[in-house]
């Protein structure tokens, strides 16, 4: 028996699901809100999608190579972080703005932190809070999307038209759910986000502890901040970016919190800085700002929540 | 959080040998028997080179309290007494025996007599029973408990291991003695009640308890668990069982409950009857590169090479090989180690199911925080360990991690977080003992 067994240490068995096979569930998760992009924006939106994920894959593997460390796109998560940033722009943005935020986010926020796992913030959203400063017109450029319905359209956004107080101009609820409004390219078709969040709990990809919890707290918050009209604060839920943020945004595992606890917590903090800022701020949305904010809070927000042990708090007689 | 969280994970069960029942292996060439099978002191050599042994008769024993004796497995003459390695790593010194082929037992074997708890536990002692279920606790101490402070036993036929299904063939081949020693244990200790604890995907095992216990009316408890790894966790059998915590760092007892193992309770039972020491004991054999997977009734001290063959050797190249189940047990290098008492299973992996899952970096999933049954956050404490955080892996509670694997089971990145977990406790064992140091170099 001269043979060589591998010994390594227990266990030895490991289950099937890996990075990539993670990576590759949530990419199938945006698909549908992909195509909802481009039956309302057109190929614009595919073409600022494309441009965003080969920039961003790109960028990753520059950055790998500069640092010579061993190339990790083939986890696909610099895909994943190319999707969300499109889906976060307008789609007329211009092309060299989209790789500009392909390069923040891959390049400062994710790898100069370490790469994957290691980042603070989400880099999808850094990158669009950063564009939005430095471009707020271009990042506000909404077109009139293509009506399936034949009600008229506007290239002003939902939020805009609430926070105006210009309620009549609203598209319906409607429309609203099958995604007939302006906005930023991935964000407007509710129904699509949905069905890619069913996607995600059924092959646990994520619990739906987080978008619930946010979702809910916006929910309860514009409920009575709106005299209690349940069509205000279905508004809010089906505007902006509130579902894909709390699906896709503030589900990220790296820069949310690992404990059940925590994800409470911090949903529920995102919940209430996006309603606050969209009925007292001066912007109309807020959905970026509570997640990046939440972010940098996670590490406390994890140590606060650390689970007790088991059997930590003495015996107990069942 | 009930439906959030979801303790433990769910392997393959791989149960192939379910209904194979053990087959005697009896003719080895020769066994070499390591002098420590058990949590404790080693035992010293009683023989030596030359001498004639029969099955049953003492070969090793100490005067430590914390240890068991260890006998002769086969009849034959005493052919070395050398130091070997085994599958843990450890060194032992270990005496072969040279068998003659005829599995005399040795005529000291009687039937034991015992009045007073006392000497029962000597009787436990010298049949060299040490926990079966993996763990090699010297029963005699574990059952020598202070009075009135246990009402359960609680007795682990959970087998939540992949392939392995020893216990459940105990359960059903010695229902009988199963359950005479429960009832002997109970009796003798004075202990109110048992629960015996099997996972539901052994229906077989847990009727034929069941049969057993209402013929006999007795009222032992079969408890059926969901199938869950790490259902036979010590602590987390207990509160399954009895719905009771045990304190961190504490014992069983400190619920009010021992914990036996369904092959060590059935073991009791038959050496009371006939005073046949621990000299065998059952392996599963099994795993891709297996080619005739069965149970075996197996010497202790055999070489795995005669247990292999004994199965029809390999059919594939044998990649990995596994003293224990495929969660907990111990990779060997070579098939040059032997059978001991805690050993229940032998698998031999081919090259698909022995290739390792590459590490990549921890992507904060926070898989391994829910599934860890002790409520850690393994992800953190490979942290701690990688910056030598004593303080962090102590305030994350290293030391109460069982060990189970979970962990780096779930782990889609594969990391190595057990590994790294188990270097952490020695950080935090170092540490403490450095305080205690200057705290009595103070005082
Ligand atoms: S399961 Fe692995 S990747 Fe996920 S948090 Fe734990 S260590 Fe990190
Ligand atoms: S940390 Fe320890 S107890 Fe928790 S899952 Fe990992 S090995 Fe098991």
């Amino acid at each position: 028996m001269e043979k060589l067994l591998t010994v390594s240490p227990s266990p030895h068995t490991k289950c099937g699901r890996t990075t990539q096979g993670i990576m590759l569930d949530v990419i199938i998760a945006l698909v549908p809100a992909l195509i909802a992009s481009i039956i309302y924006f057109g190929l614009r939106a595919l073409l600022v999608s494309v441009v965003a994920v080969v920039s961003c894959v790109l960028f990753e593997f520059l950055s790998r190579k500069v640092m010579k460390r061993e190339n990790t796109i083939s986890d696909l998560s610099a895909v994943v972080t190319g999707l969300l940033l499109a889906f976060n722009l307008p789609s007329t943005l211009p092309i060299w703005m989209v790789v500009l935020g392909s390069l923040v986010a891959i390049v400062v926020v994710k790898q100069l932190f370490g790469g994957i796992g290691q980042n603070f913030v989400n880099p999808a959203i850094a990158a669009r809070i950063v564009l939005m400063s430095s471009f707020a017109a271009k990042m506000t450029n909404w077109v009139v999307p293509n009506t399936i319905s034949t009600d008229a359209q506007t290239t002003a956004t939902p939020l805009k038209l609430l926070a105006e107080g210009k309620t009549d101009e609203l598209p319906s609820l409607f429309q609203l759910f099958i995604g007939e409004r302006a906005g930023c390219l991935g964000e407007t078709c509710a129904i699509a986000i949905i069905i890619g969040a069913i996607y995600l709990f059924v092959r646990r990809v994520i619990t739906p502890l987080i978008p619930l919890c946010f979702i809910g707290t916006v929910a309860v918050f514009t409920f009575i901040a709106g005299d209690f009209d349940v069509n205000f604060m279905l508004y809010h839920l089906l505007s902006g970016g509130l579902l894909l943020g709390a699906v896709f945004m503030a589900t990220d595992y790296t820069t949310s919190p690992m404990t059940t606890w925590g994800k409470v917590i911090f949903a529920i903090g995102c919940g209430l800085i996006t309603s606050l800022i969209r009925l007292f701020g001066s912007l109309p949305e807020g959905v970026s700002f509570s997640i990046l904010f939440m972010n940098i809070l996670v590490p406390h927000i994890e140590k606060l929540t650390k689970p007790k042990s088991f059997g930590e708090g003495g015996a107990k007689n069942g | 959080m009930g439906i959030f969280n979801s303790r433990g994970v769910k392997p393959a069960h791989r149960k192939h040998t379910d209904n194979q029942k053990a087959v005697r292996l009896e003719n080895v060439a020769s066994v070499t028997i390591p002098m420590r099978q058990h949590i404790g002191a080693p035992c010293t050599p009683t023989v030596k080179v030359g001498d004639v042994v029969a099955v049953g008769q003492v070969i090793g024993d100490t005067e430590a309290f914390m240890s068991a004796p260890i006998h002769a497995s086969v009849s034959g003459t005493v052919s070395k007494i050398a130091e070997i390695r085994l599958a843990n790593g450890e060194k032992v010194s270990a005496v072969t025996i040279k068998s003659d082929g005829e599995m005399r037992l040795y005529e000291g074997v009687e039937k034991p007599q015992y009045n007073s708890v006392e000497e029962f536990l000597k009787c436990v002692r010298s049949s060299g029973l040490v926990g079966l279920g993996g763990a090699g606790f010297p029963t005699h101490v574990k059952l020598k408990v202070p009075q009135g402070k246990v009402d359960t036993l609680v007795i682990n036929a959970a087998e939540c291991e992949p392939y392995i299904t020893t216990d459940n063939r105990e359960c059903i081949d010695n229902t009988a003695d199963v359950i005479d020693g429960v009832e002997l244990v109970c009796k003798v200790l004075d202990i109110k009640s048992a629960v015996i604890g099997v996972e539901d995907n052994k229906p077989q095992a847990i009727n034929a308890l069941r049969t057993e216990i209402s013929n006999r009316k007795s009222n032992i408890v079969v408890k059926a668990l969901k199938s869950k790894y790490p259902q036979g966790a010590e602590k987390v059998l207990i509160h399954s069982a009895t719905g009771r915590v045990v304190p961190m760092g504490g014992l069983p007892m400190d619920a009010g409950c021992i914990v036996m193992n369904v092959a060590s309770v059935a073991f009791l039972a038959r050496y009371m009857r006939t005073g046949k020491p621990l000299v065998t004991r059952t392996v599963t054999v099994d795993g891709s590169a297996i080619a005739n997977p069965n149970n075996f009734r197996v010497p202790i001290g055999a070489f795995m090479q005669d247990v292999v063959n004994a199965a029809g050797g390999f059919v594939k190249e044998p990649k990995k090989i596994i003293l224990g189940g495929p969660m907990m047990g111990n990779s060997v290098s070579s098939l040059d180690y032997v059978i001991t008492k805690t050993n229940n299973a032998l698998l031999a992996f081919d090259e698909k199911d022995a290739k390792p899952k590459k590490e990549t970096a921890c992507i904060r999933c926070g898989r391994c925080v829910s599934v860890c049954p002790m409520k850690l956050m393994p992800a953190s404490l490979e942290k701690y360990q990688r910056c030598g955080d004593a303080e962090g892996l102590e305030n994350g509670a290293v030391l109460n991690c069982i060990e189970c694997g979970c962990c780096s089971f779930t782990c889609p990145a594969g990391r190595q977080l057990v590994q790294s977990i188990r270097l952490g406790k020695t950080i935090v064992r170092t540490a403490q003992a450095e305080r205690k140091k200057k705290e009595e170099a103070k005082g």
